[in-house]
């Protein structure tokens, strides 16, 4: 509908009174997307080192109802996740990602839990991924799509289980977008999550588990760096 | 759908007898103000982001015309594709043809607003393609066959005891003397029925909070998970944006979305913030096969350059609408379509006319409270006040209205006439109503004493109070 196109650009055009941006304007507005300049950004999280980072991370994902488990290292995961199924009465059967992130650690520690790496199927009651970044100032975590990290895992399951590193957490939103632009090419989806799947739709009344995850819990590795 | 704007007066009356209609806004206008006030009260910066997300957006419909392009540009660099709509019909025959290229048979949707703007489901419907919305809300209206009644919250209007009624009629596969009493129940067996339409389902529909120029990307905000599952499952993820929602950077797309939660739902974050960018990539093991992004003016451009531009600032919180004291009476139905509240009476008169629209920018008392809780601060108020002077130009309003209004300007812009017919008229009341101190009935102002006494004026009048004043103060 290159007719519709032409149509509102022009339309456009006589609403602000000009014709087309001449391509020195072009090239500054151009220049200035590549810049990526911050606007403002809160002290919050901003105004606080690393430790503090993480501990108000923990704060502000606890108070949206997610849980967390503190780790002191890779080997301690497995124990983590299986703890914490025995403790919400879940089976001990889940569906991990291929992450590479995940590979380092030794699940075989605990043989009671039946891992199968994948994408999460219809049925599949819990899910482990790995994650990118995670934000401070609200609590978010930070999960891109890629050929190890389908999405759906994050969505499917009831219980999304995430494991996430220390020198993962920074700050503000601004960090994960430069992260993510060291990285390379944007992934088909970034997801940004705060908490466990909620709605308020009926009356206002809070309920979790709307359409995603009913539970979301994070075990967090204080890995060197940190 | 069939706009009933110019019925607001049976509606709002009607509204205010409606006994469910009323528990329910009673839940809605503590609820919303108190959560936004909380949010914002952990924020000291707030003010400083809204001049930020200000300045964005004006930055943006300075050159709209750049930031689509470049948007364009980035969708297709990244294998997805932008269709241009001029209006309604464009953008339902858009997804249409691409429903019918996929031979889809259900569609699943994510709330959006220009879905309900471009009346997207009845046009599909009537061509053999089911929709399913799969908000929560957005789900109980369309079993109900309504339309939402709150921009961000769709079934605000209602009372949970009518959610168990329509799902017993709706959900028969289930028993009939099921517990259905609360939220979190009515909330597991949607859940439960939705999951079948989210795997089966042949495309996605989504609206867009914002479009990124620099990436190409269209934004999604939910709280539920809805919108990821319905774009992540399909084959195909179509978009539906109006144009006004596209910011250049990510950055600013991080200041707007500070805004938004916290002005919406008063949450710091909504749960789930997606960034879509294409289709999936080739070795990514799921994700839609196309990414359409249908790309809609309906009537935005035509607000460039004029006394209503500021409306495309807006970002569809809802702050005004949950703290409208008119709005929090009437519910959102009784505005006879798509938008509501105080956005909604600035923005439905640019969309189908003041003609049939003209009651809603006068239900205001122009308290003002929109304008002060607005993120993007529209001001509201002096845009009704402009729908306003344009009906009284257009001579739309009722005749009486219209002479009354004539008869006090030609007064008011004499003020010795003024003075000597108001100080007239105080002097007769004064003396009619000194036995009781006010009236039960009045000609010509049954509108104030239907509901309530009129006091009758006694001693003097501010104009003899203050020249007197002035006198006692100059000797």
């Amino acid at each position: 509908m290159s007719g519709g196109r032409d149509q509102i650009l022009g339309s456009i055009r006589a609403g602000l009174g000009r014709g087309r941006l001449d391509a020195a304007t072009e090239a500054t507005l151009t220049e200035s997307l590549k810049a990526h300049r911050r606007n403002l950004v809160p002290a919050r999280a901003a105004a606080l080192d690393h430790a503090g980072q993480i501990a108000l991370f923990i704060a502000m994902a606890e108070e949206v109802d997610a849980t967390i488990a503190r780790v002191a290292d890779t080997d301690a995961v497995p124990a983590a996740v299986a703890d914490y199924l025995t403790g919400q009465n879940l089976p001990a059967r889940l569906v991990m990602t291929p992450d590479p992130q995940l590979d380092p650690i030794p699940w075989n520690n605990r043989p009671m839990l039946e891992i199968r790496r994948g994408r999460a199927e219809d049925g599949d009651a819990v899910g482990v991924t790995a994650c990118f970044a995670a934000i401070a100032e609200t609590g978010t975590l930070m999960l891109l799509s890629g050929p190890d990290s389908p999405t759906r895992n994050n969505f499917l399951p009831d219980t999304h289980v995430v494991v996430l590193r220390a020198s993962q957490v920074v700050a503000a939103y601004e960090e994960g977008w430069d992260r993510l632009r060291a990285k390379g090419a944007m992934p088909r989806t970034v997801n940004f999550i705060t908490g466990p799947s909620r709605t308020g739709d009926i009356e206002q009344r809070l309920v979790l588990g709307a359409h995603g995850p009913r539970r979301l819990h994070i075990v967090l590795i204080d890995d060197a760096g940190a | 759908m069939q706009p009933t704007s110019h019925d607001f007066k049976a509606n709002a009356h009607r509204a205010l007898g409606d006994k469910n209609l009323q528990r329910a806004m009673g839940m809605m206008r503590t609820g919303f103000p108190e959560k936004r006030a909380m949010a914002i009260a952990r924020m000291p910066e707030f003010d400083a982001l809204r001049d930020d997300g200000i300045a964005i957006k004006q930055q943006v419909l300075k050159h709209l015309d750049f930031y689509l392009e470049t948007f364009e540009k980035n969708v297709i660099a990244t294998g997805g594709q932008v269709h241009w709509c001029r209006n309604a019909q464009e953008a339902r025959e858009t997804v249409l043809a691409l429903c019918r290229a996929l031979d889809a048979k259900t569609v699943t949707k994510g709330k959006s607003m220009v879905s309900e703007e471009i009346a997207l489901n009845d046009f599909l419907e009537a061509n053999g393609v089911v929709p399913v919305e799969t908000d929560l809300g957005e789900y109980i209206v369309q079993i109900r066959h309504e339309t939402p009644s709150h921009i961000i919250a769709p079934a605000v209007h209602l009372v949970k005891e009518q959610v168990a009624e329509s799902f017993r009629a709706t959900h028969t596969q289930f028993p009939h003397d099921r517990n259905l009493d609360e939220p979190r129940t009515l909330c597991d067996e949607a859940r439960t029925v939705l999951r079948e339409k989210f795997l089966a389902a042949d495309v996605g529909i989504t609206g867009a909070n914002f479009l990124i120029a620099e990436t190409g990307s269209s934004i999604i905000v939910t709280n539920e998970g809805n919108g990821d599952l319905t774009q992540i499952l399909p084959r195909a993820h179509i978009v539906l944006a109006s144009i006004e929602k596209v910011v250049p950077t990510l950055e600013d797309a991080a200041t707007l979305l500070r805004l938004l939660a916290r002005s919406a739902t008063g949450q710091e974050f909504s749960t789930y913030t997606t960034i879509s960018t294409g289709p999936r990539r080739e070795t990514d093991t799921d994700g839609p096969g196309q990414y359409h992004v249908v790309l809609i003016d309906n009537g935005r451009t035509a607000l460039l350059g004029g006394e209503f531009e500021d409306m495309l600032r807006c970002i569809r919180c809802a702050a005004c609408l949950n703290h409208c004291p008119v709005y929090g009476a009437v519910g959102g139905h009784a505005y006879g379509w798509v938008y509501s509240g105080p956005m909604g009476a600035v923005l439905t008169p640019t969309l189908i006319g003041i003609e049939e629209a003209g009651h809603l920018p006068n239900a205001s008392t122009f308290c003002g409270r929109c304008e002060s809780v607005c993120p993007m601060r529209i001001p509201l108020p002096r845009m009704m006040r402009a729908w306003r002077a344009r009906e009284f130009a257009k001579k739309l309003g009722p005749k009486t209205a219209r002479w009354g209004l004539a008869i006090w300007a030609y007064a008011a812009k004499r003020p010795a006439l003024y003075r000597t017919m108001s100080a007239m008229a105080s002097r007769v009341l004064g003396l009619l109503g000194r036995a009781r101190g006010r009236f039960r009935s009045l000609p010509l102002a049954s509108g104030w004493t239907d509901m309530r006494d009129m006091p009758a004026p006694e001693g003097k009048s501010f104009m003899t109070l203050w020249a007197e004043q002035q006198k006692k103060a100059a000797r």
